[in-house]
Parts: C-alpha cells; sequence; structure tokens
C-alpha cells in the first residue's frame, strides 16, 4: 500500500508540474502586456487596463507579473524535482505555494476592494494558485 | 544513469519554450515603428455602416481636411489621458482638424459609463455636450472610484447652467437612449470593443500608433497630406 500512495504522491506532483504551467503562461502573457503599455486602453473583455495600470502591479520598480512569472516557473522547477524523488524540493515547494497563497488572497482583495476591477488574467492566476494550494495539500495528506 | 538528468532536462526545455513564449508575444504587442499608417478599416463611410447618432457631436470646422472620429468611454482611464492631448492636437490643428465623439461606454465593466454618457447626451439636446465631455474627462478621477456618481454629475450639470428640470427628464429618456444606441451600433460593426479608438477620415489609427507620444499628431499630419486616403 505505501507504493501506491507513493506513486500517487509523485503523480500528485506531475499534476502539480502542469498546472504550474498555466500559471506561468498566464503571467508571461501580463508581464508582456504591462510592458508593451497594452494597459493604456480599456476593452471590453478585461479589466486589465485598470488593474495592470494601478499602483498595485509594480513591487520595488518590478512588475508585479514577472515576479508571478518568476513563481510559477519555480513551482515547476520544484515539483518536476519532487516528482523525481528529491525530497527537499516538496518541502521548498509547500513553503512557496503557501506565500504565493497569501499574495494571491491580497492580489484578488485588492482588485475587489481597492481598484474596483477585476482582470480575467490576474484571475485566472488566482485560481491557479488555489489549485496549486489544494494539490499541495492533498500531496502531504498522501504522503505525510 | 540518464535518469538523473531528465527532470533538469524537462526543467530546462520548460524555461526555453518560457523564453520563447516571452519574445512572440513581444513581437506581436510591441508597438509598430510606423507611424502614420492607418489600418485597413476602409468601409467606415460605406453605405452598408451604420452612421452613428445624428447629427453627430462635432467640433471644428465642417470642411475641415480631416475629421477625427473618437469612440470613448467616459470611465476610462486612457481616454480621460488622450483628452488633454487631443485638445491640444485641436488647437495646433486650428481648421484643419474637426472632431466627433462617439459614445462607447464599456458596460458593465465601468459602472459609471453609461450614467456619464446619458449626461452628456442630455446636456448635448441643451447644446452643451461638448461643455459636458470636457467636465467628465477633466474631473474624472473625482467620480470614478465613487460607488454613486450621479451627485456629482449633477453637481456638474448645474455649474453649466443646464436646466435641471428638462435635464431629469431626458436623462432616462429614449431620445438620449436612442443617440447612445446608435453610436454603439456603429462601433460594433466597426468592430471596436476598446477605447479610446480613433478614425481619421474614416480610417483607424492602430493602437499601436495611438499609444506612441506623438503617434497620433503624426497620423494626422499624415491624413492631411494625403498619404491615407
Amino acid at each position: 500500500m505505501a507504493g501506491t500512495s507513493a506513486s500517487r504522491g509523485r503523480l500528485l506532483y506531475w499534476i502539480m508540474a502542469a498546472v504550474s504551467l498555466v500559471g506561468l503562461g498566464d503571467s508571461i502573457y501580463l508581464t508582456v502586456q504591462h510592458l508593451t503599455g497594452e494597459t493604456l486602453r480599456c476593452t471590453l473583455i478585461s479589466g486589465c487596463s485598470e488593474v495592470l495600470g494601478s499602483s498595485y502591479a509594480v513591487i520595488a520598480g518590478m512588475p508585479l507579473a514577472i515576479i508571478g512569472a518568476a513563481a510559477y516557473f519555480t513551482v515547476f522547477s520544484l515539483a518536476i524535482l519532487a516528482a523525481f524523488g528529491y525530497r527537499l524540493a516538496g518541502t521548498l515547494l509547500l513553503a512557496l505555494i503557501g506565500v504565493m497563497f497569501l499574495m494571491t488572497l491580497w492580489l484578488t482583495f485588492l482588485q475587489a476592494f481597492v481598484i474596483h476591477h477585476f482582470c480575467q488574467f490576474c484571475l485566472l492566476s488566482a485560481l491557479t494558485t488555489l489549485i496549486l494550494t489544494v494539490l499541495v495539500m492533498a500531496q502531504r495528506r498522501v504522503v505525510p | 544513469m540518464t535518469k538523473r538528468f531528465l527532470p533538469f532536462a524537462i526543467i530546462a526545455v520548460v524555461l526555453l519554450l518560457a523564453l520563447l513564449l516571452a519574445w512572440t508575444l513581444f513581437r506581436w504587442l510591441e508597438p509598430s515603428q510606423a507611424t502614420g499608417n492607418l489600418a485597413a478599416t476602409p468601409e467606415a463611410s460605406g453605405p452598408k455602416m451604420p452612421p452613428g447618432a445624428l447629427p453627430p457631436h462635432v467640433r471644428g470646422e465642417a470642411n475641415a481636411a480631416v475629421t477625427l472620429e473618437e469612440f470613448g468611454d467616459f470611465q476610462c482611464p486612457p481616454c480621460g489621458a488622450l483628452y488633454p492631448e487631443l485638445k491640444k492636437l485641436e488647437g495646433e490643428f486650428g481648421s484643419q482638424l474637426r472632431v466627433i465623439f462617439r459614445e462607447r461606454p464599456l458596460m458593465p465593466m465601468h459602472k459609471h459609463a453609461l450614467l456619464a454618457a446619458s449626461f452628456a447626451e442630455a446636456a448635448g439636446f441643451q447644446g452643451k455636450f461638448w461643455e459636458m465631455h470636457d467636465k467628465l474627462y477633466e474631473n474624472q478621477t473625482t467620480w470614478i472610484e465613487l460607488d454613486d456618481a450621479r451627485p456629482k454629475f449633477i453637481e456638474y450639470a448645474r455649474s453649466l447652467g443646464l436646466d435641471m428640470d428638462r435635464l431629469a427628464r431626458d436623462i432616462d429618456g429614449p431620445a438620449v437612449e436612442a443617440r447612445i444606441f446608435l453610436d454603439g451600433n456603429r462601433a460594433h460593426a466597426l468592430g471596436i470593443d476598446g477605447t479610446p479608438t480613433v478614425l481619421l477620415n474614416n480610417r483607424e489609427v492602430p493602437f499601436d500608433t495611438l499609444k506612441q507620444p506623438n503617434g497620433l499628431r503624426g497620423a494626422i499630419n499624415a491624413a492631411l497630406s494625403g498619404k491615407a486616403p
């Protein structure tokens, strides 16, 4: 039985790696949007110009989206390493996803109550992080 | 032994793909160098194209060489940013340029946009469309974040000396609604789903051009010298 739970645990790491790719692609898109000034326009389908154009989209001169892209890439790398049996990677992954989850809560709060606009691509990232959080917790339950 | 390197190989491949994606998106979204080139949206004056609300709100000489048609949303910050620039260009080009404003409130994303458009149109029935248009853009930052913007709009209407009883009737009346609907029809037919969108002599100025510092000026000059029919 121990073998099954270990392989199920590994499968969860593979799923996390796959989910993090969605977040990676999404935040790369947001980074490029931020840097090319597409945020200077209002469109029917997204409130991204209001969100990306706000002062909250930049931390210490760095677009938040690029930090997100780096975070998702790190999640992907750690999940792959963990899937191949690197135990330390699993621990770091748990810590990183924990931080990303808290950051996501803050950013979603900002969109809802401070900026008063939701950017679909930011919400996709929030959803991705939420799924990663659930997966990493499930992984800890399968393989304590 | 190869299995030891497999995870690192996978990570390296994904890193490469991520960089490739970033590069492709940059190429796709980057402002093009060509200023003054207008997008191929020819049929804007065609017989099948809805003309928008009639008569349109026009500022400038009727026989100006260049007609600039803006599709705007009073609650859209980039439209607010275009406003002072456009005023400056109107001053610079004088009688060569006339400006038309079309309502393109992006509902439901901008919750005050439709009400703002209605106030501007209702002011238009008292001959003060542009005064209200200016007021809304000039004070955009003060009303954009309010939960209820109506009291502010009423305050602006008062300061313009509008007949408030008539305004109250017109705001929710069918005539104002019809004008906004007709402008929306035209925007829809032209495939305009973003603001600000600017047409010069019925040809759309690409957004890449519009967002460059002297992009719009260059495009107007190009239209004046007849480069774009």
